[in-house]
């Protein structure tokens, strides 16, 4: 498959349990993925899925009540591979990691933020943690991080708090404040959700300029199907704690062979389509995490549903980048191919 | 022939900001600064724009939620008797309140936790004259069915429900006096992609069973261009760009607008096109900038722009009417 050299991030059979009531919800049921270097994987599905809960764990950012229950989280730094499930949550190694090879940016900035302190010194904790910089140092890289991401005058908004920054710059300051170690791997939680599309863009493009210059393995989780096409190298699509369908951008957006995935792509209006196109909506809602279905969990909901459904089907690789967990991809999947040949 | 339904002219919404000791009125947040616009019996007219943009505040203006500072919002009646809401008295408003109705943008808040379901809706129908239990009862079980849900869970509680049944309740409370307009303030946002498709869809069959008209508010364009006939742009709290949803994106006239589309994400690798990236933020409402709002942002400015503000004129593309705001615009100008 891909070069072994080039993976920033491996994950293995990853299992995240959270316990509540006696109750178990399995938020993460078996996921793998690898990120590579220098390439955007974004992790798409809809609330619920468990794709915030996939990046919290690669943070070790669980709450009490929740666990790694089985699995691997290999982290690859320089030559050395590091297993991040098997260090403890606040040791020192893990916070070693934190916030200097590993970083993340949150969807909420207002939230993500401490509104007491200026936006400079929460910059500047992280270079105060995790490099040799003197104080003099500190404040003049941290100017000249906002002022990569674009912050007018930022010698002056370095001194200011939070609140007096719009949502686009706070999200800014959010990148500033993950870019400033020059991390090998950076993980966006939904970052754009909650800005304005042209405020997006503007991201987008920080994004992208920030994975091309430090060669920066970005994992971007995200509802939106557009973001994907836009930003993606390889796609994962998760639906209530499994990946259903992963492989490149051009394998999921242009052949989706999970039912899931071609739901998922038919039921939002595309732009420039116009007002004839077609949307179907897909039936039902997400199952309730301690009632699933027994087998394959989008089975009660797909218009494919056969008693083979009834197992949970495995992982098959259709190619050698394309992998899917359906039992009837074969069908679908036939026909591209015919249609490719005709 | 195309009739109105609603009359806005000159439409403004201002608010106080207020400081100081004596809380004196420093200045105004000009939430809606002047909006002409007509709204025709069984369309469905968009109205989009960024957060902070005024959409929300003129959906609210024309049922005088909000009061308008300024301006006319008239009424027309299938017989063509006009009213003008904004001089009534409070208590003369009622009989219009029955024909204009709402739906809120989150499901969660909307809706009164410590009520059921029937509990929320029956209010409004004992108000307009509904008076025996069972024919409320019987209105609301058939329009919970209309939208999809059983009749039986009109006894349940708000928390019993997830987010686009809410939402469909919204609905359903929008509906249970046969509104003629209804103004959907960002109605999906709050949805999950394949609830959104659900809730769309069934907007669409109500407006066909009901003949109802639609004022949909959404920053979502490609929403908008699904689903509506007509789309106004708002930036800053004035109406930029008017037009037909298709001559929106073939034909777009403002470099707003043009900004605007390119830079929403298509789930299609085969219409990847360059985005503009517009610098800077929104410029604040209490003090907008002199001249064209948009030039500080404009990829296009002139210097006409930065003095001169652009009225809203008339134009034609695909021999349909085309409004847009724009002091660049070299087609000729219909009057």
């Amino acid at each position: 498959m891909t070069d072994k050299n080039n993976i920033a991030l491996s994950v293995k059979n990853l299992k995240t349990f959270f316990y509540t009531n006696n109750r178990c919800n399995k938020a993460v049921n078996g996921v793998s993925f690898d990120v590579e270097k220098g390439k955007t994987l974004c992790i798409v599905g809809e609330s619920g899925c468990g794709k915030s809960v996939t990046a919290a764990t690669i943070m070790q950012l669980l709450p009490t009540l929740s666990r790694i229950e089985e699995g691997e989280i290999i982290f690859r730094k320089d030559d050395k591979t590091i297993n991040i499930e098997k260090l403890e949550k606040n040791g020192k190694e893990m916070r070693n990691i934190r916030g200097s090879d590993i970083a993340m940016i949150f969807q909420d900035p207002m939230t993500a933020l401490n509104p007491v302190y200026t936006v400079g010194f929460q910059i500047s904790e992280n270079l105060k943690y995790h490099t040799n910089l003197n104080r003099k140092e500190i404040r003049e890289k941290s100017i000249s991080l906002l002022n990569d991401m674009g912050i007018p005058l930022p010698e002056k908004r370095v001194d200011e708090y939070p609140h007096s920054y719009s949502g686009g710059m706070r999200q800014r300051a959010m990148i500033a404040m993950a870019m400033a170690c020059n991390p090998k791997i950076l993980i966006a939680d939904e970052p754009t959700t909650a800005l304005d599309v042209t405020i997006q863009a503007q991201i987008f493009e920080l994004m992208e300029k920030l994975k091309e210059e430090n060669d920066t393995a970005i994992i971007l989780i995200t509802h939106d199907m557009g973001v994907v096409a836009e930003l993606a190298d390889n796609v994962a699509v998760m639906y209530m704690g499994n990946i259903v369908e992963a492989g490149t951008a051009d394998d999921v957006l242009r052949r989706p062979t999970h039912p899931y995935t071609k739901a998922l792509l038919e039921s939002v209006p595309v732009l420039g389509r116009g007002k004839n196109q077609d949307i179907n909506p897909i039936k039902g809602s997400t199952p309730d995490p301690y009632n699933r279905p027994i087998g394959c969990q989008f089975a009660p909901r797909c218009n494919w549903q056969t008693e083979s459904c009834d197992v949970m089907p495995e992982i098959t690789q259709i190619n050698k980048t394309h992998e899917i967990r359906c039992h009837k991809y074969e069908q679908f999947f036939e026909k591209y191919n015919e249609k490719r040949d005709s | 022939m195309k009739k109105e339904i609603l009359k806005l002219r000159d439409v403004k919404v201002y608010f106080p900001v207020k400081a100081g000791v004596f809380n004196r009125t420093v200045g105004h947040v000009m939430a809606v600064d002047g909006v002409d616009l007509d709204i025709y019996r069984g369309e469905v007219l968009g109205l989009a724009g960024e957060s902070g943009c005024g959409k929300t505040t003129l959906g609210k203006a024309i049922l005088r939620l909000v009061e308008p500072t300024n301006g006319e919002v008239t009424y027309v009646s299938k017989e063509e008797d006009e009213t003008e809401l904004t001089s009534l008295e409070k208590k003369d408003m009622d009989p219009f309140r029955k024909k204009l109705q709402i739906v809120f943008q989150d499901p969660h808040s909307s809706l009164n936790p410590s009520f059921t379901i029937f509990g929320s809706l029956q209010d409004p129908l004992k108000k307009f004259g509904v008076n025996s239990k069972e024919e409320r009862r019987k209105i609301i079980g058939d329009l919970l069915e209309a939208v999809n849900m059983r009749r039986e869970y009109m006894d349940r509680y708000p928390h019993e429900f997830s987010g686009g049944q809410r939402q469909r309740i919204g609905i359903v409370r929008a509906l249970c006096l046969d509104p003629e307009l209804i103004v959907c303030d960002e109605a999906v946002s709050a949805l999950d992609v394949s609830i959104q498709a659900q809730v769309l869809q069934l907007l669409m069959q109500l407006k066909k069973d009901n003949n109802l008209t639609y004022l949909f508010i959404t920053h979502d364009l490609s929403v908008t261009e699904y689903l509506c006939d007509r789309i106004a742009v708002m930036y800053l709290g004035r109406i930029v760009e008017l037009c037909d949803s298709e001559d929106l994106y073939k034909n777009t006239l403002h470099p707003y607008s043009e900004a605007l589309i390119s830079a929403i994400p298509v789930a299609d690798l085969d219409k990847k096109t360059k985005r503009i990236v517009l610098e800077g933020d929104v410029p604040s409402p209490v003090n907008p900038p002199k001249g064209c709002p948009f030039h500080p942002r404009c990829p296009k400015a002139k210097d006409i722009c930065k003095t001169e503000v652009p009225t809203l004129k008339k134009y034609s593309t695909n021999g349909n009417e085309h409004y847009a705001s724009c002091h660049l615009i070299d087609l000729p100008e219909i009057s």
